[in-house]
């Protein structure tokens, strides 16, 4: 998988977020901050949708670096138990059954899937959705 | 310095789009009007603070004012620029060192939404790259949260930007000025769900400037006393839920509701000024979206979580209602120009206690009026008068 930046995403399969754990507080943040305040740790990869919303225009570029062709995606706060809620896309559900509280899973998607070789980003679907 | 700081001469340059004047050239506008307002000339202004986030250095001004080698001080600070420029104005009042002075604001932004870079933001870049760096999705993330925790529906957002632009209609200063069915506005196309179109501000342009004194100035120049009787500005605490954020932090565990800029500024400032929501005939709200006006109605403390639903089907939030909210429509109607947003609401204000509001005047003879501004990366500003 090719990530769109380094740090994001463990090497396993399937891979994890990493996010960042302050050293003195133990709070939880994504992703990992750069400096030696906080320690990466890898999150869970299932959680719930704690909010979302739909992107229905194409955003600005820069700094937006998607495909010239738009199709709105929706973007969601996923809550991660007992870390932190993070931010990605909701993806593989149509805009109308997407329900706070739903159960979702990391299932990391291709910014670009046209792409040569596509940068992935962080992306949640339903439990139990063939991606 | 013995006395409150006054508000004795107000301006504004119209608000929307001007084609043809700079940003720079509406701020000079509106401080000539506050001048003849206040019945002085630039020559008797002591200092002056002014807010433009992306039309240039406000002190460029003193070329087109008069080379009086005033002190001109320049604030950036997000949304709260104009009300961070009033603080400061008062603040230099109130030290007893001068007794009258200028907070101007002016802005002129591109059409289409705000342009934001996440260096900027202390963001990596990736997260610009995958389309993340997008006001408008943390404004509809963050009341379908809302909603959904208070039982909010649609056509209370609905119905906050149907009064803004009914409104607006009033207000000569107001970009949009016809007023918008409430069909209309839920009929139309989706920009970040659950927000249509209508119920989202734009980037606008405008200038306005407040000239203040001290209390016996004010005197002096035989003006009816409009007493600033609160100015606070706040950054945010621990917890809260900004623009911008890749991750927020987990609900609070005891259940109280996330801590806000908002909350703090609006608590300090009903402390310093002695006296309580309840005590306020007439508020100006952050409204760069519909939902905003109803968040922060309960942030400032004007009602609880959830009765906005009540509040706005009864129409509470009315010029002629219990507490009117963004009388001159607010950010909805006028737009937001940064630099002159917070000032415009102040603006309102003086214009709502000496009785001038023509066809949005607040009835019963307001004496105590409220202002709030809030915005990234999580400021808050607020006011309060009293006449």
């Amino acid at each position: 998988m090719h990530a769109i930046a380094e740090g994001l995403f463990t090497n396993e399969t399937p891979p994890r977020l990493i996010g960042g754990r302050d050293r003195a507080s133990g709070r939880v943040v994504f992703p990992c901050p750069e400096g030696d305040r906080f320690d990466p740790v890898p999150l869970g990869r299932t959680g719930t949708l704690w909010s979302w919303t739909v992107q229905r225009y194409r955003p600005k570029s820069p700094p937006y670096a998607g495909p010239d062709a738009f199709r709105p995606w929706a973007v969601g706060y996923v809550e991660l138990p007992g870390e932190t809620i993070v931010e990605a896309r909701v993806v593989n559900v149509d805009f109308a059954a997407i329900r706070i509280g739903m159960a979702l899973e990391l299932a990391p998607v291709a910014l670009d899937p046209d792409a040569h070789d596509p940068v992935m980003i962080p992306a949640f679907q339903p439990i139990g959705v063939a991606a | 310095m013995s006395g409150d700081v006054c508000i004795v001469g107000v301006g504004i340059h119209r608000f929307g789009r001007t084609d043809g004047v700079s940003g720079l050239e509406q701020g000079v506008f509106a401080v000539n009007q506050a001048l003849g307002d206040a019945g002085i000339d630039w020559q008797q202004i002591q200092f002056a603070y002014g807010s433009s986030d992306a039309a240039g250095n406000p002190d460029t001004m003193v070329e087109r004012l008069g080379l009086t080698g005033v002190q001109f001080i320049n604030v950036r600070n997000g949304c709260a620029a104009g009300g961070s420029a009033l603080f400061s104005a008062q603040m230099a009042i109130k030290s007893g060192e001068y007794d009258i002075g200028l907070a101007v604001g002016f802005d002129k932004h591109p059409r289409g939404a705000f342009d934001a870079k996440p260096a900027e933001y202390g963001l990596p870049e990736w997260y610009g790259d995958v389309g993340q760096m997008v006001t408008t999705q943390f404004f509809g993330a963050k009341i379908t949260r809302y909603m959904h925790e208070h039982g909010i529906t649609p056509t209370t957002l609905g119905r906050v930007a149907e009064k803004a632009y009914r409104n607006g209609a009033h207000a000569p200063h107001a970009w949009r000025r016809e007023p918008v069915s409430l069909e209309t506005i839920m009929d139309a196309p989706l920009v970040s769900d659950p927000y249509t179109k209508f119920m989202f501000c734009s980037p606008a342009e405008g200038g306005v400037a407040l000239i203040l004194a001290s209390e016996k100035k004010a005197r002096e120049l035989g003006k009816p006393l409009i007493r600033l009787k609160a100015a606070t500005m706040r950054t945010r605490p621990p917890g809260s839920f900004e623009v911008f954020a890749p991750s927020i932090d987990l609900d609070p565990a005891d259940g109280r509701p996330r801590g806000t800029a908002t909350r703090i500024a609006s608590a300090d400032a009903f402390r310093m000024a002695g006296i309580g929501p309840k005590d306020i005939a007439v508020a100006q709200l952050q409204d760069t979206e519909a939902g905003a006006e109803l968040m922060h109605m309960a942030e400032n403390g004007f009602c609880a979580d959830g009765a906005q639903e009540q509040w706005l089907a009864e129409g509470r939030t009315e010029v002629g209602g219990a507490l009117p909210v963004n009388t001159d429509g607010g950010c909805l109607a006028c737009g937001e120009p940064i630099g002159a947003s917070g000032l415009r609401q102040v603006y309102e204000n003086v214009v709502q206690l000496r009785g001038d509001g023509g066809g949005r005047q607040v009835p019963g003879n307001p004496k105590t009026a409220y202002t709030h501004v809030y915005g990234a990366p999580g400021v808050s500003a607020v006011t309060i008068l009293e006449r």
